[in-house]
């Protein structure tokens, strides 16, 4: 398993919109991944859960993927999160 | 007659039947199921006709409003498909054998009451995504038909409140305005309405009785009149029959660039007063906002307007305009603006007087909550900045210092903004004399007219007795803003003009030959404007 902090600096935060971008990203790889706030997992895949998690600007979350490939999924969700949020 | 008043989204008139769209209060039965398989396969199939038209939806969206206002049912799409949603309803189905449509319904408001439960407001508008989509499969699975109203002329649609999906499923030929209820300025429907160009009035106490009446909706006023009298009728039609003239001449030059016969180009923008303005100027085709007048955030309340308030007015302008340049003048107060918790002494001379950026730098507070507000909003879009009033590079140079501290403080309380290209008005004679040095220091100078004749000759433009002798196109009038153009440039500073005779046509050709950049008009003129500009030759003398 593999996981990364990150800090939110996106103005809105990851609501509708982005929250869409975030699942469509991970529905590309096969390993689970996950997305933590304050103590709380929800499944990066399900939107209704990611929009619910509710991330503001100047959160932290912690991303993390497990599976088989881990390694790609990590690299490409750490590069959308920097460009998104 | 009938008048009640609303707040207005966006500008134009309507007169027509009025239709009451009223959201069917959908009660939705309990029923045994005895195959709760047969049950979940009927229920599946919904889902995919409702991912369809919502497909079919996000097209017809693509089209009409934009990439950025569709993606509402992109994400309506994905939440159909959202596997905690979808395992929540067929488990209710299997366990409890209940039809589907009670389990959405069940489910839906399970799922929008853990929105409306949270704390931000965006998430909270999540709720209404909920029940939207939870509705239309209910519609699906009852087997009603998509479009539940069935409009055989154009009307006024009365409602009280529209869902985006709603907003954009009518048949737009045949809606004439929107009144509601409910909804605010900065809603998305109210957004979608703007791009649409449909006249449209917020807030107002419906009542679902004036079905079939006769109405009159005014977006410049805010005002709905049902059962108008014979006087008003003749007036909207004939205000009615300009518009579509408007409408017409927009056809023609709606998207037609602002370029002369001999090819130089110059921009076109909007002045514009308060953020219902937007629309209008979207509508009338302005590349940009040359001139936004922050002063109606202060003069419309009775206590300093908040960085909230002023932030989120500047953010919904930012966005309406959508990725166009909006210039934003800072506070523009004194004169013959007043605001009374300002508590400003009487002037003399109050032209000359205590007033925009001498206020500002004087009440830094002012100045810096109304610039954090406007650093803030420039997260959203292409905001510029300009300075009000300016004679002198100690002024400029002290502006940009406080600028300084500003984004400092956004930057240590993480708070994004983006860097703006910032300018000032040339509008007193002094500023003309120096504008080779002002330009070193800005990135674009735009022209006030009014004021600057006004300075320039001497002239109270208050004063009736001097209508005569009030020349706006004085020599020395035309003089001055010959040398702020070839100053600017000279420096590398863009130049525009946005007073009244920004719009005035028989000057436009000289202004070209002055090589201005950019011109700022009311959103009627624009397209007039640009008619005008097609048709110079700078070539001939």
């Amino acid at each position: 398993m593999k996981e990364f902090n990150y800090h939110v600096t996106d103005p809105v935060g990851i609501h509708a919109r982005p929250a869409g971008l975030l699942v469509k990203e991970a529905a590309k790889f096969k390993s689970n991944i996950s997305l933590t706030k304050e103590g709380k997992t929800v499944d990066a895949k399900k939107i209704m859960a990611v929009m619910a998690l509710g991330v503001k600007q100047n959160q932290e979350v912690k991303v993390s993927v497990d599976g088989e490939d881990e390694a790609t999924a990590f690299a490409a969700l750490e590069k959308f999160f920097k460009e998104n949020f | 007659m009938q008048k009640l008043e609303g707040k207005k989204v966006f500008d134009g008139v309507a007169f027509g039947r009025v239709a009451y769209y009223g959201k069917k209060e959908r009660k939705v039965k309990r029923s045994h199921i005895e195959n709760a398989g047969n049950e979940i396969v009927r229920f599946e199939a919904a889902m995919e006709r409702a991912i369809a038209e919502l497909g079919e939806l996000y097209e017809k969206a693509l089209k009409e409003v934009g990439e950025a206002n569709a993606a509402i049912f992109e994400i309506h799409q994905m939440m159909l498909q959202d596997d905690d949603f979808l395992d929540a309803i067929k488990n209710m189905i299997q366990e409890q054998c209940v039809n589907a449509e009670f389990a959405v319904a069940t489910t839906g408001d399970n799922f929008s009451e853990m929105f409306a439960a949270m704390e931000d407001e965006y998430m909270k508008a999540r709720a209404a995504d909920v029940k939207d989509i939870s509705e239309r499969l209910i519609r699906v699975l009852s087997g009603e038909e998509k479009q539940s109203m069935d409009m055989e002329e154009p009307v006024i649609i009365m409602a009280e409140d529209l869902a985006p999906s709603e907003t954009v499923q009518l048949d737009k030929s045949k809606v004439l305005a929107f009144v509601t209820r409910l909804g605010s300025t900065n809603s998305h429907t109210a957004i979608l309405a703007r791009t649409m160009n449909i006249p449209a009035i917020i807030g107002v106490a419906i009542n679902p009785e004036w079905d079939g009446k006769m109405a009159v909706v005014d977006g410049t006023n805010g005002c709905f009149y049902i059962d108008p009298t014979e006087e008003m009728i003749a007036d909207i039609k004939a205000r009615k029959a300009k518009q579509e003239e408007q409408k017409k001449m927009l056809l023609e030059l709606k998207g037609k660039e602002n370029v002369t016969l001999d090819g130089k180009h110059v921009n076109v923008y909007a002045n514009i007063g308060n953020i219902g303005d937007a629309g209008a100027a979207l509508q009338n085709d302005a590349g940009g906002i040359g001139l936004f007048r922050s002063e109606f955030l202060y003069l419309e309340k009775d206590h300093y307007p908040t960085e909230e308030e002023q932030f989120l007015a500047y953010k919904a302008v930012a966005e309406t305009m959508a990725g166009k340049k909006v210039i934003i003048r800072t506070l523009d107060i004194g004169a013959d603006k007043q605001v009374d918790y300002f508590e400003l002494e009487k002037e003399e001379n109050p032209a000359m007087g205590y007033r925009a950026i001498r206020i500002c730098l004087d009440r830094v507070e002012i100045f810096k909550t109304q610039l954090r507000a406007l650093f803030r909003a420039s997260a959203y879009g292409n905001i510029s900045i300009m300075y009000p009033m300016i004679i002198s590079l100690n002024e400029v140079l002290k502006i940009k210092q406080i600028v300084e501290e500003v984004k400092a403080e956004l930057k240590e309380q993480g708070l994004a903004f983006k860097e703006v290209e910032q300018g000032i008005m040339i509008e007193t004679p002094a500023a003309v004399m120096i504008s080779e040095i002002l330009a070193k220091e800005v990135d674009f100078f735009s022209i006030g007219t009014n004021d600057l004749t006004q300075y320039t000759l001497a002239i109270d433009r208050q004063n009736p007795k001097l209508d005569n002798i009030y020349d706006s196109h004085h020599e020395a009038v035309l003089r001055m803003i010959e040398m702020t153009i070839q100053n600017g440039h000279k420096e590398g500073a863009w130049v525009g003009i946005c007073g009244e005779l920004a719009a005035d046509r028989t000057l436009t050709k000289r202004f070209l030959q002055m090589g201005v950049d950019e011109l700022s008009v009311s959103p009627t003129f624009i397209l007039g404007l640009r008619k005008t500009i097609r048709e110079c030759d700078l070539r001939e003398a």
